[in-house]
């Protein structure tokens, strides 16, 4: 069956865009394949700096005829009607429609709507243009006196559908002057000459021997190997780097690995220093020593040419620029141990981290009085904990970071080490942002966690009290990913943390009064019970026990303890799993349906079960399991024991099952009707003890 | 394609890779002979080639244009007292525009590296994603910053907006940065080494003969010296005299002649503002919210000039 070849030629499409688009020409194309009624067997896209290309194989040539009967008006029906029938099944007249007949409805118009099938050549030239038009690039441009939008200037289109037993034919169409053809070219500096192609399997072997590698996944093999190979000659290990070979793969057609060298003295660099410097500024690799975290003197740069010298002059001139770069980086490095990371603290108070919630000095003594309060709760010296949170924003302000803003955190780290401060509070400097992401690891030293915690709280009190809260797909301030931070810390860590208290405490810190703090405390907290909710289901647990768990009605259980909500759900998760669970759950939920009904016209039954009106054995064996199950349930759980707890709601089961099976609640005397309604109230009641079972979802 | 250097005819002392001046008259006959008007520098203070009006102004409007020229540019933050060998607060760019931008201006770039000496067989010439934006001019663009083995020696950018004002047709604009390309050419790590006049022994003149007093002299103006209050008394003087000057050469309703009469000397005061704002900012008396505002201020100006200059002769408005 005949195959597609498509290939855009542009200049250099940057490297971040380059693997979504070529998914986008699969999908774009494939789709209007299909909506055109043409199925195909495979299809596969490719990106290089230069071009994205396609390949779709399996096509009919034809698409099938398809034959449609578009029912109208009834024979005879106003004038309006008739007119919009025609035109929009597309005919000139009535005698142009068939009539049907129909027993009941009488007769009524058919337009029977015949298309032929079309050449697939003809579905390409019309649905390519339009997709090349309406490309969904992020960011775009014109150039020229042109119209056409495309990520950089589009300079020719190779297109090209035909069986493989002979010559595809070029699937003809213009798109602002671009006509396309099945002509390419090669390397940009070492095969640049024009030649023609036929299909897929011709092109990618003519552009590999006109020194294109169109496969971006080969480039990044070839210079993932051929790193190692490089480092391996020369004692050393690659310190690999997935995003950076990316991108670099992104960046060449024809990738040659070429090693560099720069002065041994610039190792006194932090290592991370040098590979930020490295990485960032001229995309090449760093190596280190065999089985140790320490850096050679050497790198490893991805040229996209094979040189007359082979490589010798590139070699040098990126030794040259990086050179330039270590002095830079050292010089700052140099100039920053000048001064005291405290020293800086002043300038802080120039800067201002928001207009409604002051300058950054402000923020930072917010911070450390928080640290301080959180301190003792999760086993950190408080005064260390001050300390690191004083210190931990203080290097925003030095050289390095304002020339590598990743490195925040770890050059406070640095520094305050260097000027001899303990150990935790220098960790802590580096620790207190994480984590970063779901893949970011949490702090685990107890002043980090203090400090991290600190940070992340006085950030979320603060948008909450002057409203910026997310909305949607809005979260300008990251306040989810601060929240989810929280959330981790406290369940990897385990620490017992009352959030309300604490932001509503530091909610007056911020100049709120006790009642509107309060009120916000009780917001974020919600906010907090949601985020915990996508935490538990992004980890697989059952996010959807949270919200039973919240609504139980103890009194000592705590809405805003992270743990405490967790091991609950953990424990009626546990017991939901057993068949005890279930058919209490089961149970609960028939008792709380009958009562729902009972309850319509505003009757309660909450009054408690006359022992005297008890007149089957299952109702007074029910009453006698509620009275014991009730207090050692609520027991359980003021003690934090929820498998205990469980077990206590366990041995409700069988004679909630044995009521259901014998006893009609619906008794002939109206007092023991209403006796047996209190005694299924009474059911839900003790169940709630531990959760809500009606939040329970499935 | 293979480039050649085209410079071997010339005397050791011209040869681009020799001389600073070397490299600037190699650029220049080259875009000469591309049918560019070889400008001289803008006769004020700029933070950049692009404020030059040869560049802002004559990329908005239909008219085809083409020029090259220098411009000395003076970035006050940047000044190192003559002590970092790779920082300078006055530096040279060499500014090419091409309105429309030619189809094989790609091309054209590389073969202006052949003409100054570059073998793109021998080194690796990369076009790495950089997009261009000057908040004070309300522009914006799409390109790249060109390597030559790992070095950033040129800003290529396809204008889409100036002044606020969607560019069409697009110009294609190559902004070298002389000193850092001549380090390269010359194979010296530190700037005032570089050869000026391409002479050897006593008759020879390096950069820092040349500029490095200078550099130390406007460091402490920059830093330490220059008037904070006179500073701000000229951004807004040159802020109102910009307005005045726009309203005066707004055409009379009545008149036959519905063209703008006094954008250029307009423009000049956007420019000043904008470099008073530059000084003000080197002297840190700028706060964050300030700043902010400052950037608005001379954006709101380049945009009144920019609207104006299409309402002009060269900015193609008819009589």
């Amino acid at each position: 069956m005949p195959e597609l070849l498509l290939e855009l030629f542009s200049e250099e499409i940057p490297a971040r865009m380059q693997r979504k688009a070529a998914d986008d020409l699969l999908r774009l194309v494939t789709d209007a394949l299909v909506a055109a009624g043409l199925h195909y067997e495979g299809a596969k896209a490719f990106s290089t700096p230069r071009r994205l290309a396609l390949t779709v194989t399996g096509i009919p040539a034809h698409s099938a005829p398809t034959r449609e009967e578009r029912k109208g008006p009834k024979v005879g029906a106003p004038e309006q009607a008739v007119q919009g029938f025609l035109r929009s099944a597309g005919l000139a007249s009535l005698d142009e429609a068939k009539i049907q007949s129909d027993p009941k409805k009488g007769d009524f118009y058919v337009a029977v709507i015949e298309k032929h099938g079309r050449h697939t050549t003809d579905i390409l030239a019309e649905a390519i243009p339009a997709i090349i038009r309406s490309f969904p690039w992020p960011k775009s441009m014109h150039w020229g006196s042109g119209r056409l939008h495309w990520v950089r200037p589009l300079q020719s289109i190779l297109c090209t559908f035909g069986p493989e037993t002979e010559d595809p034919e070029i699937v003809r169409f213009e798109v602002d002057g671009i006509a396309s053809s099945n002509e390419t070219r090669g390397h940009r500096f070492l095969a640049p000459d024009v030649f023609t192609v036929r299909r897929f399997e011709d092109y990618a072997e003519k552009l590999e021997k006109a020194k294109v590698v169109l496969d971006p996944e080969r480039r990044k093999d070839i210079i993932l190997h051929d790193a190692r190979d490089r480092a391996l000659a020369l004692g050393l290990e690659l310190v690999e780097d997935e995003g950076l070979l990316d991108e670099v793969a992104g960046l060449v057609e024809w990738p040659v690995v070429l090693t560099g060298t720069f002065e041994e003295n610039f190792l006194e660099i932090p290592p991370e220093v040098i590979r930020a410097t490295i990485r960032a500024n001229q995309k090449c690799f760093v190596l280190r020593k065999p089985g140790t975290t320490d850096l050679a003197n050497r790198f490893v740069l991805v040229s996209n040419i094979e040189a007359r010298d082979g490589g010798v002059a590139i070699a040098a001139g990126n030794g040259r620029v990086i050179r330039a770069r270590l002095s830079d980086a050292k010089f700052f490095y140099d100039t920053d141990r000048k001064e005291t990371l405290e020293s800086r603290l002043p300038k802080f108070e120039q800067i201002v981290f928001h207009e409604k919630l002051g300058t950054q000095a402000e923020r930072i003594e917010r911070i450390a009085s928080l640290a301080a309060a959180i301190a003792p709760l999760v086993g950190a010296d408080v005064a260390e904990a001050q300390e690191a949170a004083r210190l931990a924003k203080l290097d925003l302000v030095t050289e390095m970071v304002g020339e590598f803003p990743e490195l925040q955190g770890l050059m406070g780290r640095y520094y305050a080490a260097a000027e001899g401060k303990a150990p935790a509070v220098a960790a802590a400097i580096e620790e207190h942002y994480k984590p970063q992401g779901p893949g970011d690891r949490v702090p685990t030293i107890p002043v980090s966690i203090a400090v991290a915690l600190a940070d992340k709280l006085d950030t979320l009190t603060g948008f909450w009290t002057i409203d910026e809260k997310p909305t949607g797909s809005k979260d300008p301030f990251a306040l989810r990913r601060a929240a989810l931070g929280v959330i981790r810390i406290v369940l990897e860590n385990g620490p017992r943390l009352r959030l309300k208290a604490l932001s509503s405490r530091h909610a007056t810190m911020l100049g709120r009064n006790d009642s509107v703090s309060n009120a916000i405390a009780d917001e974020l907290i919600a906010f907090f019970h949601d985020r915990l909710k996508v935490q538990l289901r992004d980890s697989g647990a059952r996010h959807d026990l949270v919200d039973a768990v919240l609504a139980a009605g103890s009194e000592g259980a705590a809405q805003d303890d992270l743990l405490d909500i967790v091991r609950r759900v953990e424990a009626l998760g546990a017991f939901l799993a057993t068949d005890d669970g279930k058919n209490l759950l089961a149970g609960t939920r028939r008792a709380a349906n009958i009562l729902k009904a009972e309850e319509k016209g505003g009757e309660r039954f909450d009054g408690a079960v006359d022992s005297a009106l008890l007149v089957e054995p299952e109702e007074q064996a029910l009453a006698a399991a509620i009275s014991d199950a009730l207090p050692a349930a609520e027991a359980a759980v003021a003690n934090e024991n929820y498998a205990g707890a469980m077990a206590a709601l366990a041995g409700l089961r069988a004679p909630v099952d044995a009521f259901f099976e014998k006893v009609l609640v619906n008794a002939d005397d109206a007092a023991v009707r209403v006796n047996r309604l209190r005694l299924l109230a009474a059911i839900r009641s003790a169940t709630r003890a531990v959760a809500d079972f009606s939040k329970i979802g499935g | 394609m293979s480039h050649e250097p085209l410079t071997q005819e010339l005397p050791p002392h011209m040869r681009p890779e020799k001389s600073f001046q070397g490299l600037i008259l190699a650029l220049q006959r080259f875009w000469a002979d591309k049918g560019c008007v070889i400008l001289q520098p803008y006769d004020m203070e700029v933070g950049a080639g692009t404020f030059h009006p040869a560049t802002t102004l004559r990329a908005l409007g239909p008219k085809p244009w083409r020029a090259a020229y220098v411009q000395p540019s003076r970035r006050p933050k940047d000044g190192r007292y003559g002590e970092n060998p790779n920082r300078f607060q006055h530096y040279y760019q060499f500014q090419v525009i091409l309105k429309p931008n030619p189809p094989n201006l790609q091309e054209l770039y590389l073969e202006s590296l052949a003409a100054i000496g570059i073998d793109t067989r021998l080194h690796d010439i990369r076009f790495v994603e950089d997009d261009w934006e000057s908040p004070t001019l309300g522009a914006s663009g799409l390109g790249w910053e060109c390597w030559c083995d790992g070095m950033e020696v040129s800003q290529f950018t396809y204008f889409q907006y100036v002044a606020g004002i969607e560019c069409f047709p697009v110009s294609g604009e190559l902004t070298y940065g002389l000193e850092r390309l001549a380090m390269y050419l010359q194979g010296v790590d530190n700037g005032y080494e570089l050869n000026f006049n391409g002479r050897e022994g006593a008759e020879k003149v390096t950069y820092g003969d040349v500029f490095k007093q200078a550099e130390e002299e406007y460091s402490r103006h920059n830093f330490e010296h220059a008037d904070t209050v006179m500073l701000k008394r000229h951004f807004e003087d040159a802020e109102r005299e910009c307005r005045m000057l726009l309203e005066a050469g707004t055409p009379d309703p009545k008149s036959n002649d519905q063209r703008h009469k006094m954008v250029l000397p307009a423009y000049d005061q956007c420019i000043k503002a904008s470099h008073r704002f530059n000084l003000l900012d080197a002297r840190g008396v700028i706060s964050v919210p300030e700043r902010q505002s400052y950037i608005l201020r001379v954006r709101e100006l380049a945009k009144a000039c920019g609207a104006a200059w299409l309402e002009t002769e060269a900015g193609g408005k008819a009589a």
